[in-house]
């Protein structure tokens, strides 16, 4: 079965307020145990924001690490969810369901292999 | 038979050998070449043998065949697709579906939601319509670069995001069937119209997409907006005589020599309508074909009955509400109520720099006797016309108002 990435991009930035992101929290959290249910699911996860992140590059021999994200721009991945499903429309019916839930655009990408 | 023959057997049969290989095979890309091998073969052979009693199952044979010798000799390319290939037969029981035909599978891939619509139609021209990609560059008037590019990006996507080769459910469909639906008739209207530049109507195009759209009347005969864009097309094809003058240029609606339409064709549609229209599901398509049939049954631009098309506008844009049917309703409106009433609903209308929203500006102006702001209009239409057709549309309109 081929293995999807569903992204989340969510707008760099301050999060929002506790107030709304918990009834979507409660909504993902629904969408996450429905792929669980169907036997889909193989990860998810949210990430801290983009500005606690660290990159590292490999230069004469060494590697040198710089702070903050690898490019900064306007929208991140914010979460990742990866389900294997048998093609593409499942994929896209997931990812459907997660874009609704966050209120956010999913980005769905194939594995190789 | 000679070497046209088989070229035509290409033409007819190309997009229902590829359809079968695909699903044999289960790769675009294998198919194409396996179907290509075939046909070389039958050049060399038919001539020569004479052509067999079923040339598309010859084909079909020979491209099988010929893609599991290949498949055999470079066993290490894909073990999965020569598996694949040894075990199916095109003789097998087919998964179930709404409709079985391997090259309705094939539409419904090559129009998936997630290829982009530029690619949706060079992909359906090339697998179904065996369209060539010089061909399809050459009727969408881009470099054969970009149309190749869009073709190999495309069957990558198809390949690697596994879109799949299916019909959608009966529930899906109606989600599906309109993308599937807009590349014919995409294919259509640039045959007419042409996109961008010099180059006027292309029968060629017009011609293939009417193929399709006997092809996909013929594999889904239940679903009425089908039938009701195969109606539209054949009854706005029937005008193409008298779309163009002697002289090559375009002639407009108003002023078309009507004895020139095609009865045939126009007989042809009617009737396709009258089909889809009794199963009691309006679309789109349907009432755009309704509207072309309320032309076609008047004798002369006069006797139109605008009572009915605007009542038929008005149902359209009941069901599509954009700024291009609100734009054609308000031709509609000027003819019954008038120019005036027409004009304000003209400017309620968010087209932004849109030729056509400029050019039935000036019309409207001039019948108002508003000679300055139509002229206005007339420039801005001008300056934004996409096609040297357009173009010559407008300084005809012009002419006549004058």
């Amino acid at each position: 079965m081929p293995t999807y990435l569903l992204g989340i991009i969510q707008p760099s930035g301050p999060a929002a307020p506790p107030e709304m992101l918990e009834p979507i929290m409660r909504e993902v959290g629904a969408v996450d145990q429905a792929m669980r249910d169907a036997g889909v699911w193989v990860f998810s996860g949210g990430l801290h924001d983009p500005s606690t992140a660290t990159v590292l590059r490999a230069r004469d021999g060494g590697v040198v690490v710089t702070d903050g994200p690898f490019a900064e721009v306007k929208e991140q991945l914010g979460g990742l969810t990866i389900v294997d499903v048998a093609d593409l429309d499942e994929a896209l019916t997931w990812g459907g369901r997660l874009a609704a839930a966050t209120t956010l655009p999913v980005e769905v990408r194939p594995f190789q292999g | 038979m000679s070497r046209t023959d088989v070229e035509d057997a290409f033409r007819r049969e190309y997009g229902r050998a590829v359809a079968v290989l695909v699903r044999v095979l289960g790769d675009i890309g294998l198919a194409e070449e396996a179907v290509q091998d075939a046909f070389t073969v039958a050049l060399e052979r038919w001539p020569r043998e004479g052509t067999p009693p079923s040339p598309a199952g010859w084909i079909i044979t020979t491209a099988r065949n010929r893609a599991v010798d290949r498949l055999r000799r470079e066993a290490t390319r894909d073990r999965r697709h020569a598996e694949a290939a040894l075990l199916h037969s095109p003789s097998e029981p087919e998964e179930v579906g709404p409709v079985t035909d391997d090259r309705l599978r094939l539409v419904f891939t090559c129009c998936h939601p997630a290829l982009a619509p530029e690619a949706q139609v060079a992909l359906t021209l090339r697998l179904l319509g065996g369209l060539t990609t010089p061909e399809i560059a050459h009727a969408f008037l881009v470099p054969e670069a970009t149309v190749a590019q869009r073709i190999v990006r495309a069957k990558a996507k198809i390949r690697d995001a596994r879109i799949p080769y299916r019909v959608p459910s009966d529930a899906d469909l109606p989600d599906r069937l309109p993308a599937v639906l807009a590349v014919v008739h995409l294919v259509l209207t640039e045959g007419h119209h042409g996109s961008t530049g010099a180059g006027g109507p292309r029968a060629d195009l017009s011609a293939e997409a009417i193929r399709l759209g006997r092809l996909l009347a013929e594999l889904m005969p239940d679903e009425p907006e089908v039938l009701g864009l195969l109606a539209l097309m054949l009854l706005t094809d029937a005008r193409r005589p008298a779309r163009t003058a002697p002289d090559g240029t375009p002639v407009p609606l108003d002023q078309q020599d009507r004895s020139l339409w095609d009865g045939a064709l126009l007989d042809e549609g009617r009737a396709l309508l009258r089909t889809c229209l009794r199963r009691g599901r309006p679309g789109p398509y349907q009432l755009q074909a309704t509207i072309a049939a309320v032309h076609a049954d008047a004798r002369a631009w006069s006797e139109t009955d605008w009572q009915q098309i605007l009542r038929v506008y008005d149902d359209l844009l009941a069901l599509t509400p954009t700024p291009v049917v609100a734009l054609n309703r308000a031709v509609a409106v000027a003819e019954v109520a008038g120019p005036a009433r027409a004009l304000e609903l003209v400017d309620a209308i968010d087209l932004g720099d849109h030729p056509a929203r400029h050019a039935v500006r000036a019309d409207l102006l001039r019948r108002l006797g508003r000679s300055a702001e139509a002229e206005v209009a007339h420039a801005d239409a001008l300056r934004t016309a996409r096609t040297d057709a357009d173009r010559a549309l407008l300084v005809a309109a012009r002419g006549r108002a004058r």
